[in-house]
């Protein structure tokens, strides 16, 4: 086989996750009353990059083959924590911003300690964690409010020279800083070969429980990135139950239609984004064909529903029985 | 559980201390010390009415946690208890308003909810190999949206029937209230099937090697969907009994189970791989969690400490006996 057949056997559900994309994405603008304009994708951009940001935390450690159910959490605490630090005066506003994201990498991190050095099954552990996480935001923020810095978030929210999203801008940033030298350096592709074969790693002398760790700390500091984005565009702070098991959730659902494998060791971060993206332009597809809103739940959760049970295609290629039990 | 066709009569009781699995036995440990804190607190923490009330508290969750130990012996989870747990509620409460024949058929088509809902994670669990955590997920959100399509988004207005109210809080036999009844019947049931039926040992046996289970000519897959179902079921009917003990149902309602009931087995010294695990255990992991949560609210704790002393508690015990094996 040639390279580049490689290179599409490897990127091939990120393929799939923009070529998904952009149907939607197609459709929902064609349909949208004021079409393909600078706002209406300036609009689309803001709502998928929260999702975008949540759902590569979520990559990041469902490579590993663990996975995350506290990454809502994380996001709605640093939310709230946002909604109290980034204000005042452009340093101030600075040092608050490093201190969300520094709350966000220690979260992470404790998740990853529990994991790693607990020897605690993710599910469990993320989940309570998750409520201490929740606990701490509604700690901070018993009732919605708190303000933020309305000139970094409009600049953020903005576009930049009038036509590109500033949040896309900062999400394509975000990937060039963290994961794509991730993904390069030893410990990323520790964290690949440990979601792959754990023990054959192992015995390869890869630092796995390094990489692991640091798969679950960037995992909360990108969390962290969507709980400031959710600032930005809300200005206020609010620590809602739902909303947070909501982004869970949809962080799931992103990261299957973004091709990454749930069984870990297979791919990209990129693809989640582009699921990330896809799973927001379908739900909102309900509001440009004028459903009713209280569908989009439903409408959600089937989608899930489907882009997981998707994966059951794979039984057809199996050929030893046994393989149906891994 | 291989063992149990080991020994004769005569080995019963030693073999009973002898099989005592530390993570019970720790459980009850802890189980004692709440008790002690709280009458440390309160003076009424000991009296027999606070206590039997926290045991009819703790029966909603012990008939849920059952489903979810089943599931969680064979090294799945089930995490879509909180809109099983709801669409069983608004369901038997929307089947009361039509005429007396709803009212009869109210708990068992609430039921029937659930179990449907079992069966569909079901199928995805055993016959689509999807993993039980996403596809649980997934139907946990489907249920969700049904629920908020059928009612609008608002709690629904239908309330309770007789029956469903007499349930959760009647007195059947004086002094001991319908609920705990109900927990122990469930458990009963749930012992005999674990301990006395193949299918019991299917169970155990699957979550030890599903691969195993397969070669030696059982049908896994049929297990593995009865048991989603079973799941699905008793989640269903821990909404029911919720709802009459509210007198209705309520959008939320199941959202305060999942954590719990999770943290009930697996404090029980279940394994969350599967395969090991005794009823014993579950009763006291959800009778620790219910006093927890009691003594919580009882220092009048707001929600947010609670959730942070609750998620703390679960991680420090779990690190206390839960954890992996170290070898490789």
């Amino acid at each position: 086989m040639k390279d580049w057949r490689y290179w599409l056997a490897e990127q091939r559900g990120t393929l799939l996750a923009f070529g998904i994309f952009i149907v939607m994405f197609v459709i929902y603008t064609s349909n949208h009353p004021a079409g393909f304009t600078a706002n209406v994708v300036q609009t689309a951009a803001n709502k998928g990059v929260l999702l975008a940001f949540v759902a590569m935390a979520q990559t990041l450690v469902v490579i590993t083959a663990g996975i995350d159910l506290s990454v809502g959490m994380i996001f709605l605490l640093t939310n709230c924590l946002a909604s109290w630090l980034v204000v005042g005066t452009p340093m101030q506003t600075t040092l608050g911003v490093l201190a969300v994201l520094a709350v966000g990498l220690l979260c992470g991190a404790i998740n990853g300690a529990i994991v790693i050095y607990g020897r605690l099954q993710p599910i469990v552990a993320t989940i309570a964690t998750g409520a201490v996480y929740y606990g701490i935001g509604l700690l901070l923020r018993p009732f919605p409010g708190g303000s933020v810095n309305e000139d970094l978030a409009d600049a953020l929210t903005g576009r930049v020279f009038g036509v590109v999203p500033a949040s896309l801008v900062v999400l394509l940033a975000i990937v060039l800083v963290i994961w794509v030298p991730f993904s390069r350096s030893v410990l990323g592709r520790a964290a690949y070969a440990a979601g792959s074969s754990e023990t054959a790693a192992y015995m390869s002398g890869v630092p796995i429980r390094r990489g692991k760790f640091a798969a679950y700390t960037l995992a909360g500091l990108l969390a962290a990135i969507g709980g400031l984005f959710l600032t930005f565009f809300t200005y206020t702070g609010e620590a809602a139950y739902a909303s947070g098991n909501a982004y869970t959730l949809f962080s799931i659902a992103a990261v299957v239609l973004g091709g990454v494998s749930l069984f870990g060791g297979k791919g990209s971060a990129i693809g989640a984004i582009f699921g990330a993206l896809a799973f927001r332009t379908i739900g909102d597809l309900l509001f440009v064909f004028d459903f009713d809103p209280l569908w989009q739940p439903l409408f959600q959760g089937v989608i899930l529903l489907v882009a997981v049970s998707l994966g059951a295609f794979a039984l057809f290629r199996v050929r030893n029985r046994l393989e149906w039990f891994l | 559980m291989s063992e149990t066709t080991l020994g004769g009569i005569a080995g019963r009781m030693p073999r009973f201390i002898r099989r005592a699995d530390p993570a019970v036995l720790t459980a009850f440990a802890c189980i004692v010390l709440l008790l002690f804190l709280g009458s440390l607190y309160s003076g009424s923490f000991l009296s027999p009415e606070y206590l039997l009330q926290q045991l009819k508290v703790a029966s909603f969750l012990g008939v849920i946690a059952t489903g979810m130990m089943l599931v969680v012996l064979l090294g799945q989870i089930d995490l879509s208890v909180p809109w099983s747990m709801a669409a069983g509620a608004m369901m038997a409460c929307a089947a009361a308003a039509y005429g007396p024949a709803g009212v009869v058929l109210a708990i068992p088509f609430g039921i029937l909810c659930g179990v449907l809902i079992g069966i569909v994670n079901g199928i995805g669990v055993a016959y689509l190999r999807i993993p039980s955590m996403i596809i649980t997920l997934a139907t946990n959100a489907v249920a969700q949206g049904l629920m908020v399509v059928y009612t609008g988004g608002f709690s629904p207005q239908d309330s309770a029937t007789g029956a469903m109210r007499y349930l959760a809080t009647g007195f059947a036999i004086p002094g001991v209230p319908n609920a705990v009844i109900i927990w122990a019947l469930i458990g009963a049931a749930m012992v005999f099937v674990l301990t006395r039926t193949s299918f019991g040992r299917t169970v155990y046996g699957i979550g030890n090697r599903e691969r195993a289970a397969y070669l030696s000519g059982i049908d896994t897959r049929r297990v593995v969907m009865i048991a989603f179902a079973v799941s699905g079921g008793l989640s269903a009917f821990g909404g029911v009994l919720l709802a009459g003990y509210a007198s209705k149902a309520a959008q939320s309602m199941g959202d305060a189970y999942l954590l719990p009931s999770i943290a009930a087995v697996v404090l029980g010294g279940t394994s969350i791989l599967g395969g090991r695990g005794s009823y014993l255990g579950t009763v006291a992991g959800v009778i620790l969690i219910t006093l927890l949560q009691s003594i919580l609210s009882v220092m009048q704790m707001p929600e947010a400490g609670r959730q942070i002393i609750y998620g703390v508690v679960i991680v420090a015990m779990l690190l206390l006996y839960g954890r992996a094996p170290a070898s490789r």
